[in-house]
Protein backbone atom coordinates (compact mmCIF):
# COMPACT_ATOMS: atom_id res chain seq x y z
CA UNK A 1 0.00 0.00 0.00
CA UNK A 2 1.41 3.22 -0.76
CA UNK A 3 -0.02 6.76 -0.59
CA UNK A 4 -1.08 8.43 -3.90
CA UNK A 5 -2.44 12.09 -4.56
CA UNK A 6 -3.92 12.79 -7.94
CA UNK A 7 -6.33 15.90 -9.01
CA UNK A 8 -9.76 14.02 -10.30
CA UNK A 9 -12.35 16.12 -11.78
CA UNK A 10 -11.00 19.44 -10.35
CA UNK A 11 -10.65 17.79 -6.62
CA UNK A 12 -7.48 16.41 -4.94
CA UNK A 13 -7.52 13.02 -4.08
CA UNK A 14 -5.49 11.01 -2.01
CA UNK A 15 -5.81 7.30 -2.36
CA UNK A 16 -3.77 4.65 -0.15
CA UNK A 17 -3.89 1.32 -2.38
CA UNK A 18 -1.22 -0.87 -3.85
CA UNK A 19 1.09 0.86 -6.60
CA UNK A 20 -0.09 -2.06 -9.19
CA UNK A 21 -3.80 -1.30 -8.86
CA UNK A 22 -4.98 -0.99 -11.97
CA UNK A 23 -6.14 2.63 -11.95
CA UNK A 24 -9.73 1.51 -13.66
CA UNK A 25 -9.96 -0.53 -10.14
CA UNK A 26 -9.61 2.54 -8.24
CA UNK A 27 -11.53 4.75 -10.03
CA UNK A 28 -14.20 2.38 -10.16
CA UNK A 29 -14.01 0.33 -6.89
CA UNK A 30 -12.31 2.67 -4.41
CA UNK A 31 -13.90 6.14 -5.49
CA UNK A 32 -17.48 4.44 -6.84
CA UNK A 33 -17.03 6.23 -10.14
CA UNK A 34 -18.49 3.58 -12.42
CA UNK A 35 -18.41 5.88 -15.67
CA UNK A 36 -15.36 4.11 -17.42
CA UNK A 37 -16.27 0.89 -18.20
CA UNK A 38 -13.59 -2.26 -18.46
CA UNK A 39 -14.05 -4.30 -21.91
CA UNK A 40 -11.35 -6.14 -22.24
CA UNK A 41 -8.78 -5.19 -19.59
CA UNK A 42 -6.29 -5.18 -22.17
CA UNK A 43 -6.39 -1.99 -24.02
CA UNK A 44 -8.37 -2.95 -27.07
CA UNK A 45 -11.55 -1.62 -26.24
CA UNK A 46 -11.26 2.13 -25.20
CA UNK A 47 -14.08 1.80 -22.70
CA UNK A 48 -12.07 2.87 -19.74
CA UNK A 49 -10.69 5.78 -21.26
CA UNK A 50 -9.94 8.85 -19.20
CA UNK A 51 -7.96 12.19 -19.68
CA UNK A 52 -4.72 12.53 -17.99
CA UNK A 53 -3.12 16.01 -18.33
CA UNK A 54 -5.80 16.74 -21.09
CA UNK A 55 -4.91 13.90 -23.08
CA UNK A 56 -6.86 10.36 -23.88
CA UNK A 57 -5.47 7.10 -21.79
CA UNK A 58 -6.68 3.63 -21.74
CA UNK A 59 -7.26 3.45 -17.81
CA UNK A 60 -6.94 -0.48 -17.60
CA UNK A 61 -3.57 -0.26 -18.39
CA UNK A 62 -2.59 2.65 -16.09
CA UNK A 63 -1.03 1.38 -12.76
CA UNK A 64 -2.01 3.60 -9.70
CA UNK A 65 1.72 4.81 -9.68
CA UNK A 66 1.73 6.58 -12.80
CA UNK A 67 -1.01 8.84 -11.85
CA UNK A 68 1.16 10.57 -9.22
CA UNK A 69 0.51 14.18 -9.30
CA UNK A 70 -1.39 13.64 -12.01
CA UNK A 71 -4.37 15.36 -13.56
CA UNK A 72 -7.62 13.42 -14.38
CA UNK A 73 -10.79 13.89 -15.60
CA UNK A 74 -12.87 11.10 -16.02
CA UNK A 75 -16.79 10.98 -17.43
CA UNK A 76 -18.07 11.52 -14.34
CA UNK A 77 -16.08 15.21 -14.80
CA UNK A 78 -16.99 15.81 -18.33
CA UNK A 79 -20.25 15.57 -18.13
CA UNK A 80 -20.39 18.67 -16.36
CA UNK A 81 -19.00 20.81 -19.62
CA UNK A 82 -21.12 22.44 -22.26
CA UNK A 83 -19.05 20.00 -24.86
CA UNK A 84 -20.17 17.08 -23.12
CA UNK A 85 -23.70 18.20 -23.85
CA UNK A 86 -23.39 19.19 -27.41
CA UNK A 87 -21.75 15.29 -27.87
CA UNK A 88 -24.59 13.86 -25.48
CA UNK A 89 -27.27 15.68 -27.81
CA UNK A 90 -25.34 14.26 -30.95
CA UNK A 91 -25.21 10.68 -29.84
CA UNK A 92 -29.02 10.80 -29.09
CA UNK A 93 -30.01 12.14 -32.37
CA UNK A 94 -27.70 9.76 -34.55
CA UNK A 95 -28.73 6.72 -32.63
CA UNK A 96 -25.18 6.23 -31.21
CA UNK A 97 -25.82 4.76 -28.48
CA UNK A 98 -27.37 1.28 -28.04
CA UNK A 99 -26.61 -1.13 -25.36
CA UNK A 100 -24.01 1.88 -24.01
CA UNK A 101 -20.99 0.08 -22.71
CA UNK A 102 -18.56 1.47 -25.33
CA UNK A 103 -20.58 4.89 -25.03
CA UNK A 104 -18.50 6.43 -22.03
CA UNK A 105 -14.89 5.43 -23.86
CA UNK A 106 -16.56 6.82 -27.64
CA UNK A 107 -17.37 10.46 -25.96
CA UNK A 108 -14.38 10.76 -24.20
CA UNK A 109 -12.29 10.09 -27.21
CA UNK A 110 -14.13 12.42 -29.40
CA UNK A 111 -13.38 14.86 -27.33
CA UNK A 112 -9.63 14.26 -27.21
CA UNK A 113 -10.19 14.67 -31.35
CA UNK A 114 -12.42 17.81 -31.45
CA UNK A 115 -9.96 19.42 -28.79
CA UNK A 116 -7.42 19.36 -30.57
CA UNK A 117 -9.25 19.40 -34.39
CA UNK A 118 -13.10 21.40 -33.80
CA UNK A 119 -13.39 20.45 -37.63
CA UNK A 120 -12.40 17.21 -38.99
CA UNK A 121 -12.89 14.90 -41.68
CA UNK A 122 -14.77 12.11 -41.64
CA UNK A 123 -11.10 10.04 -42.00
CA UNK A 124 -9.95 11.90 -39.03
CA UNK A 125 -12.88 10.93 -36.99
CA UNK A 126 -11.94 7.42 -37.92
CA UNK A 127 -8.81 7.17 -36.54
CA UNK A 128 -9.24 9.06 -33.60
CA UNK A 129 -11.66 6.30 -32.99
CA UNK A 130 -9.77 3.28 -33.82
CA UNK A 131 -9.09 2.56 -30.34
CA UNK A 132 -12.78 2.22 -29.24
CA UNK A 133 -14.97 -0.95 -29.80
CA UNK A 134 -18.82 -1.10 -29.91
CA UNK A 135 -20.25 -4.31 -31.08
CA UNK A 136 -23.90 -2.75 -31.59
CA UNK A 137 -24.09 0.34 -33.94
CA UNK A 138 -21.59 -0.63 -36.25
CA UNK A 139 -20.07 2.59 -35.63
CA UNK A 140 -21.54 4.92 -38.66
CA UNK A 141 -24.08 6.82 -36.35
CA UNK A 142 -21.19 6.78 -33.89
CA UNK A 143 -19.19 8.74 -36.67
CA UNK A 144 -22.37 10.70 -37.66
CA UNK A 145 -22.65 12.06 -33.78
CA UNK A 146 -19.07 12.98 -33.73
CA UNK A 147 -19.74 14.84 -37.29
CA UNK A 148 -22.53 16.53 -35.96
CA UNK A 149 -21.26 17.50 -32.59
CA UNK A 150 -18.51 19.56 -34.49
CA UNK A 151 -20.76 21.32 -36.05
CA UNK A 152 -23.68 22.26 -33.81
CA UNK A 153 -20.99 22.91 -30.82
CA UNK A 154 -18.84 25.43 -33.50
CA UNK A 155 -17.39 27.85 -31.29
CA UNK A 156 -16.68 25.88 -28.40
CA UNK A 157 -13.65 23.70 -29.40
CA UNK B 1 6.93 -10.26 -1.42
CA UNK B 2 7.57 -8.17 -4.63
CA UNK B 3 8.32 -4.36 -3.88
CA UNK B 4 6.85 -1.34 -5.51
CA UNK B 5 9.34 2.16 -5.62
CA UNK B 6 8.43 5.07 -7.78
CA UNK B 7 11.72 7.08 -7.52
CA UNK B 8 11.07 10.95 -7.33
CA UNK B 9 14.38 11.55 -9.76
CA UNK B 10 16.46 10.08 -12.28
CA UNK B 11 19.01 9.88 -10.44
CA UNK B 12 17.52 8.36 -7.67
CA UNK B 13 16.01 5.40 -10.26
CA UNK B 14 19.31 4.82 -10.59
CA UNK B 15 20.47 4.18 -6.96
CA UNK B 16 17.70 1.85 -7.11
CA UNK B 17 18.64 -0.66 -9.89
CA UNK B 18 22.18 -0.24 -8.54
CA UNK B 19 20.87 -1.89 -5.21
CA UNK B 20 18.44 -4.34 -6.56
CA UNK B 21 16.44 -6.30 -9.50
CA UNK B 22 14.09 -3.70 -10.64
CA UNK B 23 12.00 -4.48 -13.80
CA UNK B 24 11.60 -0.94 -14.87
CA UNK B 25 7.62 0.18 -15.77
CA UNK B 26 7.48 3.06 -18.61
CA UNK B 27 3.92 3.16 -19.30
CA UNK B 28 3.40 0.08 -18.65
CA UNK B 29 0.70 -0.90 -21.66
CA UNK B 30 2.67 -4.02 -22.61
CA UNK B 31 3.66 -5.18 -18.78
CA UNK B 32 0.06 -4.37 -17.20
CA UNK B 33 -1.40 -6.78 -19.55
CA UNK B 34 1.21 -9.26 -19.59
CA UNK B 35 1.09 -9.91 -15.50
CA UNK B 36 -2.86 -8.66 -15.79
CA UNK B 37 -5.05 -10.60 -13.01
CA UNK B 38 -8.39 -10.81 -12.30
CA UNK B 39 -10.66 -7.59 -12.45
CA UNK B 40 -10.11 -5.46 -8.96
CA UNK B 41 -7.09 -6.91 -7.99
CA UNK B 42 -3.44 -5.61 -8.41
CA UNK B 43 -1.41 -7.14 -11.39
CA UNK B 44 0.61 -9.84 -10.44
CA UNK B 45 4.03 -8.79 -11.13
CA UNK B 46 6.85 -11.84 -10.17
CA UNK B 47 9.82 -8.96 -9.85
CA UNK B 48 10.28 -5.52 -7.63
CA UNK B 49 8.82 -3.00 -9.83
CA UNK B 50 10.17 0.39 -10.54
CA UNK B 51 7.85 2.94 -11.72
CA UNK B 52 9.30 5.34 -13.50
CA UNK B 53 6.38 7.22 -15.47
CA UNK B 54 6.42 10.34 -13.60
CA UNK B 55 10.78 11.15 -14.58
CA UNK B 56 9.38 14.31 -16.96
CA UNK B 57 13.25 15.03 -17.38
CA UNK B 58 12.89 11.54 -18.99
CA UNK B 59 10.57 13.56 -21.66
CA UNK B 60 12.29 15.07 -24.44
CA UNK B 61 12.88 15.57 -27.98
CA UNK B 62 16.44 17.46 -28.94
CA UNK B 63 17.77 18.15 -32.24
CA UNK B 64 21.71 18.15 -31.79
CA UNK B 65 23.08 18.27 -35.62
CA UNK B 66 23.87 15.47 -36.31
CA UNK B 67 20.80 13.78 -34.72
CA UNK B 68 17.69 13.78 -32.73
CA UNK B 69 17.87 12.59 -28.97
CA UNK B 70 14.66 11.44 -27.62
CA UNK B 71 14.10 10.95 -24.31
CA UNK B 72 13.00 7.57 -22.54
CA UNK B 73 9.83 8.59 -21.73
CA UNK B 74 8.44 10.37 -24.61
CA UNK B 75 5.18 8.88 -25.52
CA UNK B 76 4.36 7.36 -29.22
CA UNK B 77 1.67 10.37 -29.42
CA UNK B 78 4.18 13.26 -28.57
CA UNK B 79 6.65 11.82 -31.38
CA UNK B 80 3.51 11.71 -33.91
CA UNK B 81 3.29 15.84 -33.22
CA UNK B 82 6.59 16.41 -33.51
CA UNK B 83 7.90 18.05 -36.90
CA UNK B 84 11.44 16.59 -36.30
CA UNK B 85 10.53 13.09 -36.10
CA UNK B 86 11.19 11.59 -38.98
CA UNK B 87 8.32 10.73 -41.42
CA UNK B 88 8.59 6.65 -41.34
CA UNK B 89 8.75 6.87 -37.60
CA UNK B 90 5.75 8.59 -37.67
CA UNK B 91 3.97 6.32 -40.23
CA UNK B 92 4.81 4.09 -37.96
CA UNK B 93 3.78 5.67 -34.73
CA UNK B 94 0.11 5.84 -36.31
CA UNK B 95 0.04 2.39 -36.69
CA UNK B 96 0.42 1.02 -32.92
CA UNK B 97 -2.50 0.45 -30.82
CA UNK B 98 -4.92 3.74 -30.53
CA UNK B 99 -4.88 7.54 -29.16
CA UNK B 100 -4.85 6.00 -25.83
CA UNK B 101 -2.21 3.51 -25.48
CA UNK B 102 0.08 6.00 -27.73
CA UNK B 103 -0.06 8.53 -25.24
CA UNK B 104 1.20 6.40 -22.80
CA UNK B 105 3.26 3.79 -24.36
CA UNK B 106 7.38 4.57 -25.34
CA UNK B 107 9.91 3.61 -27.82
CA UNK B 108 12.14 2.61 -24.80
CA UNK B 109 9.49 0.46 -23.20
CA UNK B 110 8.86 -1.24 -27.09
CA UNK B 111 12.78 -1.72 -26.62
CA UNK B 112 12.96 -3.32 -23.17
CA UNK B 113 10.05 -5.51 -23.96
CA UNK B 114 11.46 -6.52 -27.03
CA UNK B 115 8.91 -8.17 -28.53
CA UNK B 116 9.94 -9.50 -32.40
CA UNK B 117 6.54 -8.22 -33.31
CA UNK B 118 7.10 -4.66 -32.01
CA UNK B 119 6.68 -1.93 -35.02
CA UNK B 120 8.16 0.94 -32.76
CA UNK B 121 11.29 -1.51 -32.86
CA UNK B 122 11.30 -2.36 -36.22
CA UNK B 123 11.32 1.51 -37.13
CA UNK B 124 14.53 2.02 -35.25
CA UNK B 125 16.30 -0.78 -37.07
CA UNK B 126 15.74 0.76 -40.33
CA UNK B 127 16.87 4.41 -38.78
CA UNK B 128 20.23 2.63 -37.84
CA UNK B 129 18.70 4.14 -33.76
CA UNK B 130 21.60 3.97 -31.17
CA UNK B 131 20.59 3.30 -27.57
CA UNK B 132 22.24 5.62 -24.76
CA UNK B 133 21.75 2.85 -21.94
CA UNK B 134 22.80 4.15 -18.11
CA UNK B 135 23.75 2.92 -14.74
CA UNK B 136 25.14 4.19 -11.70
CA UNK B 137 28.10 6.19 -12.80
CA UNK B 138 28.71 5.20 -15.91
CA UNK B 139 27.07 5.18 -19.54
CA UNK B 140 27.53 2.90 -22.91
CA UNK B 141 25.96 3.96 -26.69
CA UNK B 142 24.81 0.92 -28.81
CA UNK B 143 23.11 0.31 -31.85
CA UNK B 144 19.50 -1.49 -31.34
CA UNK B 145 21.03 -4.42 -33.27
CA UNK B 146 23.23 -5.28 -30.71
CA UNK B 147 20.67 -4.58 -27.40
CA UNK B 148 18.15 -6.54 -28.93
CA UNK B 149 19.28 -10.75 -28.92
CA UNK B 150 15.32 -12.25 -28.84
CA UNK B 151 11.86 -12.36 -27.78
CA UNK B 152 11.49 -10.22 -24.71
CA UNK B 153 15.61 -10.76 -24.20
CA UNK B 154 18.42 -7.46 -24.21
CA UNK B 155 21.77 -7.27 -23.14
CA UNK B 156 20.62 -4.47 -20.83
CA UNK B 157 21.97 -5.91 -17.16
CA UNK B 158 19.79 -5.18 -13.98
CA UNK B 159 21.52 -2.21 -12.74
CA UNK B 160 21.21 -0.66 -16.57
CA UNK B 161 18.32 1.61 -18.16
CA UNK B 162 17.68 2.59 -21.66
CA UNK B 163 17.93 6.74 -20.97
CA UNK B 164 17.63 7.76 -24.75
CA UNK B 165 17.46 6.86 -28.43
CA UNK B 166 19.27 8.47 -30.70
CA UNK B 167 17.94 8.68 -35.27
CA UNK B 168 21.08 9.58 -37.39
CA UNK B 169 19.71 12.22 -39.23
CA UNK B 170 19.05 11.02 -43.08
CA UNK B 171 17.48 11.88 -45.90
CA UNK B 172 15.70 9.56 -47.69
CA UNK B 173 13.68 9.99 -51.58
CA UNK B 174 11.26 7.38 -50.44
CA UNK B 175 10.44 5.66 -47.04
CA UNK B 176 7.75 2.87 -45.70
CA UNK B 177 6.46 1.66 -43.33
CA UNK B 178 3.73 -1.09 -43.90
CA UNK B 179 2.10 -3.60 -41.52
CA UNK B 180 -0.46 -6.02 -41.44
CA UNK B 181 -2.81 -6.91 -38.37
CA UNK B 182 -6.73 -7.92 -38.07
CA UNK B 183 -7.56 -4.63 -37.33
CA UNK B 184 -6.83 -1.05 -38.28
CA UNK B 185 -5.68 -0.10 -34.45
CA UNK B 186 -4.69 -1.56 -31.91
CA UNK B 187 -3.61 -5.11 -33.56
CA UNK B 188 -0.29 -6.66 -33.06
CA UNK B 189 1.60 -7.25 -36.34
CA UNK B 190 1.41 -10.51 -37.84
CA UNK B 191 4.13 -9.49 -40.49
CA UNK B 192 5.50 -5.76 -40.43
CA UNK B 193 7.82 -3.97 -42.98
CA UNK B 194 9.84 -0.81 -43.18
CA UNK B 195 11.75 0.03 -46.28
CA UNK B 196 13.85 3.58 -47.24
CA UNK B 197 15.31 4.44 -49.89
CA UNK B 198 17.73 6.88 -51.23
CA UNK B 199 18.31 7.49 -55.08
CA UNK B 200 20.05 10.11 -56.84
CA UNK B 201 19.71 10.12 -60.98
CA UNK B 202 18.94 6.89 -61.04
CA UNK B 203 21.87 5.56 -58.53
CA UNK B 204 20.59 3.84 -55.76
CA UNK B 205 22.85 5.36 -52.78
CA UNK B 206 21.24 4.30 -49.45
CA UNK B 207 18.58 1.03 -49.36
CA UNK B 208 17.42 -0.77 -46.31
CA UNK B 209 15.08 -3.20 -45.51
CA UNK B 210 13.29 -4.56 -41.97
CA UNK B 211 11.08 -6.87 -41.57
CA UNK B 212 8.93 -7.50 -38.36
CA UNK B 213 7.26 -10.44 -36.59
CA UNK B 214 9.16 -13.16 -38.77
CA UNK B 215 12.01 -14.20 -36.82
CA UNK B 216 13.24 -13.94 -32.93
CA UNK B 217 14.43 -10.45 -33.54
CA UNK B 218 13.75 -7.45 -36.40
CA UNK B 219 16.00 -9.30 -39.44
CA UNK B 220 17.87 -6.31 -41.21
CA UNK B 221 20.59 -7.51 -43.71
CA UNK B 222 23.01 -4.65 -43.93
CA UNK B 223 25.32 -6.90 -46.66
CA UNK B 224 22.98 -7.52 -48.66
CA UNK B 225 21.54 -4.24 -48.77
CA UNK B 226 25.44 -3.17 -48.79
CA UNK B 227 25.81 -5.05 -51.86
CA UNK B 228 23.44 -2.86 -54.65
CA UNK B 229 24.77 0.48 -53.15
CA UNK B 230 25.84 2.48 -56.33
CA UNK B 231 23.89 0.49 -58.94
CA UNK B 232 21.06 1.57 -61.05
CA UNK B 233 17.64 1.24 -60.35
CA UNK B 234 16.88 -1.20 -63.00
CA UNK B 235 20.59 -3.34 -61.90
CA UNK B 236 18.79 -3.48 -58.31
CA UNK B 237 15.40 -4.52 -59.74
CA UNK B 238 16.40 -7.39 -62.07
CA UNK B 239 18.44 -8.47 -59.19
CA UNK B 240 14.83 -8.95 -57.12
CA UNK B 241 14.66 -13.35 -57.43
CA UNK B 242 18.54 -12.83 -55.67
CA UNK B 243 17.67 -10.61 -53.14
CA UNK B 244 14.80 -12.23 -52.02
CA UNK B 245 16.72 -15.46 -51.57
CA UNK B 246 18.93 -13.75 -49.60
CA UNK B 247 16.23 -13.09 -47.35
CA UNK B 248 15.31 -16.84 -47.07
CA UNK B 249 17.31 -18.32 -44.18
CA UNK B 250 16.31 -15.31 -42.40
CA UNK B 251 12.60 -15.42 -42.48
CA UNK B 252 11.96 -17.88 -40.14
CA UNK B 253 8.20 -17.00 -39.06
CA UNK B 254 6.55 -19.52 -36.38
CA UNK B 255 2.49 -19.95 -36.16
CA UNK B 256 0.62 -18.69 -33.36
CA UNK B 257 -2.63 -17.03 -32.62
CA UNK B 258 -2.32 -13.95 -34.98
CA UNK B 259 -1.38 -15.83 -37.77
CA UNK B 260 1.02 -18.83 -39.54
CA UNK B 261 4.07 -19.35 -41.16
CA UNK B 262 3.12 -19.91 -44.37
CA UNK B 263 0.71 -16.75 -44.51
CA UNK B 264 3.58 -14.70 -42.76
CA UNK B 265 6.59 -15.79 -45.49
CA UNK B 266 4.52 -15.43 -48.26
CA UNK B 267 3.33 -11.18 -47.38
CA UNK B 268 6.91 -11.02 -45.95
CA UNK B 269 8.71 -11.81 -49.20
CA UNK B 270 6.06 -9.58 -51.28
CA UNK B 271 7.01 -6.54 -48.92
CA UNK B 272 10.03 -7.11 -50.09
CA UNK B 273 9.65 -7.43 -53.58
CA UNK B 274 7.19 -5.01 -54.00
CA UNK B 275 9.53 -2.51 -52.10
CA UNK B 276 11.99 -2.95 -54.44
CA UNK B 277 9.86 -2.96 -57.50
CA UNK B 278 8.44 0.66 -56.32
CA UNK B 279 11.65 2.18 -54.51
CA UNK B 280 11.55 5.31 -57.24
CA UNK B 281 7.99 5.88 -57.35
CA UNK B 282 5.66 7.85 -54.66
CA UNK B 283 3.38 5.72 -53.02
Amino acid sequence: MAKVTFTLNGETVTVDEPLNMRFLDILRKELGLTGSKEGCGEGECGACSVFMDGWLVNSCLLPLASVEGRDIMTIEGYRETKRYKVLENAFVEEGAVQCGICTPGMVMAAENLLNRNPSPSEEEIRIALAGNLCRCTGYEMIFKAVKRASKEGEGLW
Amino acid sequence: MVKHVIPKTYEEALDHLSEGTFKVLAGGTDLMVKNRSWSETPARFKQDILYIHNLEELRYIEDRGDYLAIGALTDYETLLRHEAVPQVLKDCMLEIAGPGIRKVGTLAGNIGNASPAADGVLTLYLLDAKLVIEQKGSAREALIDDVIVGPGKTTLSNEEIIKEIRLPKTRFTKTRFLKVGGRKADAISKVAFAGAVTIEDGVVKDLRMALGAINVTVVRLRDVEKRHIGETISAVQDNIVSIKNAYVPHIKPIDDQRSNRVYRKRVAFNMIEDFITTMHTQD
